[in-house]
């Protein structure tokens, strides 16, 4: 790790005063991304700026959904009651993702903020276009099994690994943001970028912005939902493809419907035409295998990771259908229903 | 705001207070020092082990007020003021104070033969120990998953998941 300075904030106008002294400065929150980038001389910040103690702790009540702190750590989200209760696919979603003791450490506006990132990102003897703009991207034509097939371009094709932001995309979630400008709210699809040809940027966060919140809108879609992840191993292990899924129904036709997918973008993937494609449709496999092919049909695999598109494909009628019939993918029984 | 330096060069250290095992100590620290690395190096706490240093093994898994955390991830100078429970306390926590008791867990580490080499194994009794502080998990499958974040290459798992319900169904009795 470089040697850096530190500075601890006790509020938010402090955190962003801090920033705007030092603009190479970072902001730190649990660490569990940052301190593990700075070991591998990733990131190498000359100053952190200590975000721990700002007044966002706390998970309220808000527009009649909920107002989560962005301090609010992973753990305390997926385990809190109003969450559980209102927002299922997001306590799902979260302790499918990381370690506990990960997700003890990580708070919900780093969940956001951790990198889009692969291999090579963290592999500094390699080129990366998202480590070291221009200097090409090692992953197109290397080892890719895990890469993106989605929004891809010729500089990345790294994902963004949240289980947590796949399912606030589904639940179109809106991040509030304070920064130097002052404060702004940001709709959860327009807050992760896709790569173009500008990889560096994960998010659309600007300089010395910090996020202050994540807001879940009134509608939890607690009954209709799932949150189906698939990876190498049961546990502990980043998506290749998950699908979060919410729905409405009305009686055996889809009234409203929304499904995110995580592992197979540079950030979590809708496609707005499938979901549209549903509306109205009955909730059955024949309507949710017509949408799945929709969203697949724009897959651009890679080298090694073509098995994604298929896997992707039937996620997504499983995912639907597990939703569809209020049959959330069990967190601990990993068989898939 | 607690600032480093006036000047652009870094401080060396920052005075942190940290209670590590019921004892309060004041400690200068780099702020690129990480829990782990203090512990081990300069507390000479080994107990807590370094395994990948990077939050994928669990080796280093400590309590920190009462939640389990990989220290090699967290700086220092960041848990200003928290209360730090090593595998070195888990024998003196609150129940037993002042006696050599092993904790329940190590015990039922030893009576399950839940290690073979023992490499994980502080930091599988601290998972253990917040495992059991945090409550949710009450099945044997919730455990297995609860615990994942602790790899154990001698693959004791089936027998630590055993020493865990043990003291679970001791403690609801």
């Amino acid at each position: 790790m470089n040697r850096f300075d530190y500075v601890r904030a006790g509020t938010v106008a402090e955190a962003i005063q801090a920033f705007q002294a030092d603009p190479k400065a970072r902001f730190i929150a649990g660490g569990t991304n940052l301190v593990d980038l700075m070991k591998y001389d990733v990131e190498r910040p000359e100053r952190l700026i200590d975000i721990t103690r700002l007044p966002l702790t706390a998970i309220d009540a808000h527009e009649g959904g909920l107002r989560v702190g962005a301090l609010v750590t992973n753990a305390a989200a997926a385990y809190d009651p109003r969450v559980r209760e209102r927002y299922p696919i997001l306590a799902n979603a979260i302790l499918a993702g990381a370690s506990a003791q990960l997700r003890n450490a990580a708070s919900t506006g780093g969940n956001l903020n951790q990198r889009t990132r692969c291999y090579y990102f963290y592999d500094t003897a390699t080129p990366c276009n998202k480590r070291e703009p221009g200097s090409g991207c090692s992953a197109v034509g290397g080892v890719n099994r895990i890469h993106a097939i989605f929004g891809t371009s010729e500089y990345c094709i790294a994902t963004h690994p949240s289980d947590m932001c796949v399912a606030l995309a589904a639940l179109e979630a809106t991040v509030q943001v304070s920064g130097p400008e002052g404060e702004r709210s940001i709709a959860f699809a327009d807050y992760h970028r896709l790569p173009g040809d500008d990889p560096a940027k994960d998010n659309t966060l600007q300089p010395g912005e910090i996020v202050v919140s994540v807001d879940l809108p009134e509608n939890g879609f607690a009954t209709n939902y799932t949150y189906l992840k698939l990876r190498d191993r049961l546990s502990y292990a980043f998506a290749l493809v998950s699908v979060a899924a919410v729905l409405d129904l009305d009686g055996d036709s889809v009234k409203t419907v929304r499904f995110a997918l995580g592992g197979v973008a540079h950030k979590p993937w809708r496609n707005r035409d499938a979901e549209a494609f549903l509306q109205g449709k009955p909730a059955t496999r024949e309507s949710f295998r017509a949408a799945a092919d929709l969203v697949v049909a724009e897959a651009v695999p890679q080298s090694e990771n073509g098995f994604k598109v298929e896997l992707a494909r039937r996620a997504i009628v499983r995912g639907l259908e597990q939703a569809a019939a209020g049959t959330p993918q069990s967190l601990s029984d990993k068989r898939i229903q | 705001m607690a600032t480093a330096s006036g000047s652009a060069r870094p401080a060396t250290t920052f005075d942190i207070t940290l209670t590590i095992n019921g004892e309060t100590r004041k400690i200068a620290v780099a702020p690129w020092t990480t829990l782990l690395d203090l512990l081990r190096e300069r507390l000479d706490l080994t107990g807590t082990k370094k395994g990948c240093d990077h939050g994928q093994c669990g080796a280093c898994t400590v309590l920190v007020d009462g939640m389990r955390v990989n220290s090699c991830l967290v700086l220092a100078v960041m848990k200003d003021g928290a209360e730090i429970t090593t595998v070195e306390g888990l024998a003196g926590l609150a129940h037993q104070k002042g006696t050599n008791t092993l904790h329940p867990i190590q015990e039922a580490f030893v009576e399950h033969d839940a290690f073979q080499c023992g490499y994980c194994t502080p930091g599988q009794l601290c998972s253990s120990v917040g495992l059991m502080n945090e409550g949710h998990a009450k099945s044997r499958d919730e455990i297995r998953e609860a615990m994942s974040g602790n790899i154990c290459r001698c693959g004791a798992y089936t027998n630590i998941v055993d020493a865990i319900q043990d003291v679970m169904q001791e403690a609801g009795r």
